[in-house]
């Protein structure tokens, strides 16, 4: 079962330049989330704080007690272990072959032996479609394929807590859909807590159970993903429906001038957008187990049922009153 | 149709925080102190370069690779350099010393010069350029690529991985190469001596061992080996911390020469210095 991710109150600057401020959530056990955000909100960063690679100045991530930001750095290194972090270009060793690089964790943290080494390698090479192609070297294959090779190594130690770093940046409509599909599948296999950034609205709108955004240096919500499917947030609706008009402008936000020439003129087309439909989520494939991270997802959502908006209430009544998951897509 | 005018959705956004805190009580990084911040980071990766040699894993693999890549590009050009530095200093000290009249004493100075001076500096003149720049290059691409911080996820130190190999086949290759040009510059300085300038063989080889002793060999071993370390160290530590981009690691490469070049000399006045203290010479 995969591990719960506690975050608590982080703030991340690079010198003078706040990137987010106070950014509290919980990733809970064994779920897939996605953090949503226009580009340059600090999703990248915010994974790398997650993971201890930068510093944040204020607040904690938790990671079964250990801090992955003021913890001793021997802990972190071990604490480590437990993640897979899916690099955004897949951040593969340039002059080691697929299967070397693929290879390199399992060859740096256990003993195994090389036969065995070759048989998990193989069968994560097969997962992620890359046989055939296990002795290029980064610099020969496409931009995909590197991305589902950095997919292959940050799988190859059974992590508890998955990473990816837009998985989808770089591939074509078709293969993220087969990665979205892959991202559940591992889910269901591996019960591991995962965690998206992105922003394609495909994986958003059908792979999480949980979803954030980052808008302009804070969080603007975290939840379940009915939450903010359903949300008439000028920052969320404005992002999930790709539209112009709205707070979120072509550098960062939109000063209020431009907000109030805007509404003039559209007429607040996006007042009253209309009720969002909420798409069904993925299913894992045939013939793998049920999400174990789904039924307790289950379970947490509806004893906070009281807690959520009205629209959100009924778009998640509704996918889970015909028991066999509202049909499949 | 125009009849409801802009009806904005009940707030803004996110609640706008007052922008962006600075923090309370960080200091502002200023550009005094900023040469200051980079020594220390030095000294910080030095000092966990010595410990993270005696942690295990060691990469022997690595070792083994990088200490051949660094021999491999550092030998000949140690050897040829040696030659000719070998008879510079014989043929200047011969010929001061045969207009002091003291012609016979050649031989033992132009060896303590090769042994304690020219040799280790040659050597790490040697390394800092030709395999201290490739390190830091190597480490540096390496960075910006992300592949560093790869590894960092998964849980290795790059310190222990790449770092403490490279350090210790600089060291390593910098003493063994240190005896390599000993010899071929006394041998150069001895060709030079007897056959260009006419000195005796005898008297060249009896002012040696008259003047020359066992702790001068030491001396030039140890400056090899602590000048390989700096080497090693300086290319690590410019190569982890690129300032962005192709041309950062371009940058990162030339400073890490320059940096060597210079703690190189400094290091060795107060080296020799001490050396001349605590060490009586043989011949008074």
């Amino acid at each position: 079962m995969g591990i719960e991710v506690v975050v608590e109150g982080l703030t991340k600057s690079f010198g003078k330049q706040n990137i987010w401020q106070d950014v509290s959530l919980t990733l809970p056990a064994g779920e897939v989330s996605v953090m949503l955000g226009p580009s340059g909100t600090g999703k990248t960063v915010f994974l790398k704080s997650i993971i201890g690679l930068l510093k944040p100045e204020r607040g904690r991530v938790l990671i079964n007690g250990v801090d992955m930001v003021n913890s001793p750095e021997r802990e972190i290194m071990e604490t480590r272990k437990l993640f897979g972090l899916m690099f955004q270009d897949g951040a593969l060793f340039g002059s080691m072959s697929l299967f070397d690089n693929i290879a390199f964790p399992l060859r740096e943290h256990t003993r195994k032996k090389e036969s065995e080494i070759r048989r998990i390698v193989m069968e994560r090479i097969d997962i992620v479609g890359l046989l055939g192609a296990e002795e290029k070297l980064p610099g020969e294959i496409s931009g995909g394929m590197r991305k589902r090779a950095g997919l292959a190594r940050a799988l190859v130690l059974d992590p508890q807590i998955i990473l990816c770093d837009e998985p989808d940046s770089g591939l074509d409509p078709v293969r993220t859909a087969y990665l979205s599909q892959l991202l559940i599948d591992l889910n269901a296999q591996i019960d591991a807590t995962m965690l998206i950034v992105t922003h394609n609205l495909d994986i958003a709108a059908t792979v999480p159970d949980n979803m954030g955004m980052l808008f302009c240096r804070n969080l603007v919500t975290f939840g379940p993903r009915e939450v903010l499917l359903t949300s008439d947030t000028p920052v969320v609706s404005q992002f999930l429906a790709g539209r112009r008009e709205g707070p979120i402008g072509m550098s960062e936000e939109k000063d209020a001038a431009t907000l109030a020439a805007e509404r003039t003129t559209a007429g607040g087309p996006y007042a009253g957008s209309g009720p969002c439909t909420v798409v069904p989520q993925l299913e894992p494939s045939p013939g793998l187990p049920v999400r174990q991270g789904a039924l307790r997802r289950r379970e947490r959502v509806l004893a906070m049922m009281g807690t959520l908006p009205e629209a959100a209430r009924t778009a998640i009544l509704d996918s889970y009153t015909p028991t066999l998951g509202g049909g499949r897509p | 149709m125009t009849a409801p005018l802009p009806v904005r959705p009940p707030e803004p956004p996110a609640p706008r925080t007052p922008p962006a805190p600075p923090g309370p009580g960080r200091r502002a990084p200023s550009g005094l102190l900023a040469p200051l911040r980079r020594t220390g980071q030095l000294f910080a990766l030095a000092l966990a370069v010595a410990r993270a040699v005696f942690r295990r894993p060691f990469q022997v693999r690595e070792f083994i690779e990088q200490f051949w890549f660094v021999a491999s590009v550092t030998i000949l050009p140690a050897a040829l350099v040696s030659i000719p530095f070998g008879a510079v200093i014989a043929l200047q000290v011969g010929s001061l010393t045969e207009q002091l009249g003291a012609q016979s004493f050649t031989g033992g100075a132009s060896v303590l010069a090769v042994i304690q001076q020219a040799s280790p500096l040659i050597v790490a003149l040697l390394i800092a350029g030709a395999a201290g720049s490739a390190i830091c290059a190597d480490l540096g691409s390496r960075t910006i690529r992300e592949e560093l911080d790869a590894m960092e996820v998964m849980g290795v130190s790059p310190v222990q991985r790449l770092v403490v190999p490279r350090v210790l086949a600089t060291m390593s290759v910098a003493v063994l190469l240190n005896g390599l040009v000993s010899v071929v510059g006394t041998l150069g300085g001895y060709f030079f001596n007897v056959i260009m300038q006419g000195g005796t063989p005898g008297a060249y080889l009896a002012s040696f061992s008259a003047l020359a002793q066992l702790p001068d060999l030491y001396i030039g071993e140890l400056k090899a080996l602590v000048f390989g370390f700096i080497a090693g160290i300086v290319a690590a530590y410019r190569g982890l911390n690129p300032r962005g981009g192709p041309k950062g690691v371009g940058d990162a490469v030339n400073q890490s020469v320059v940096i060597t070049f210079m703690l190189l000399f400094a290091v060795n006045m107060v080296l020799t210095t001490i050396y001349l203290q605590i060490v009586p010479p043989k011949g008074g």
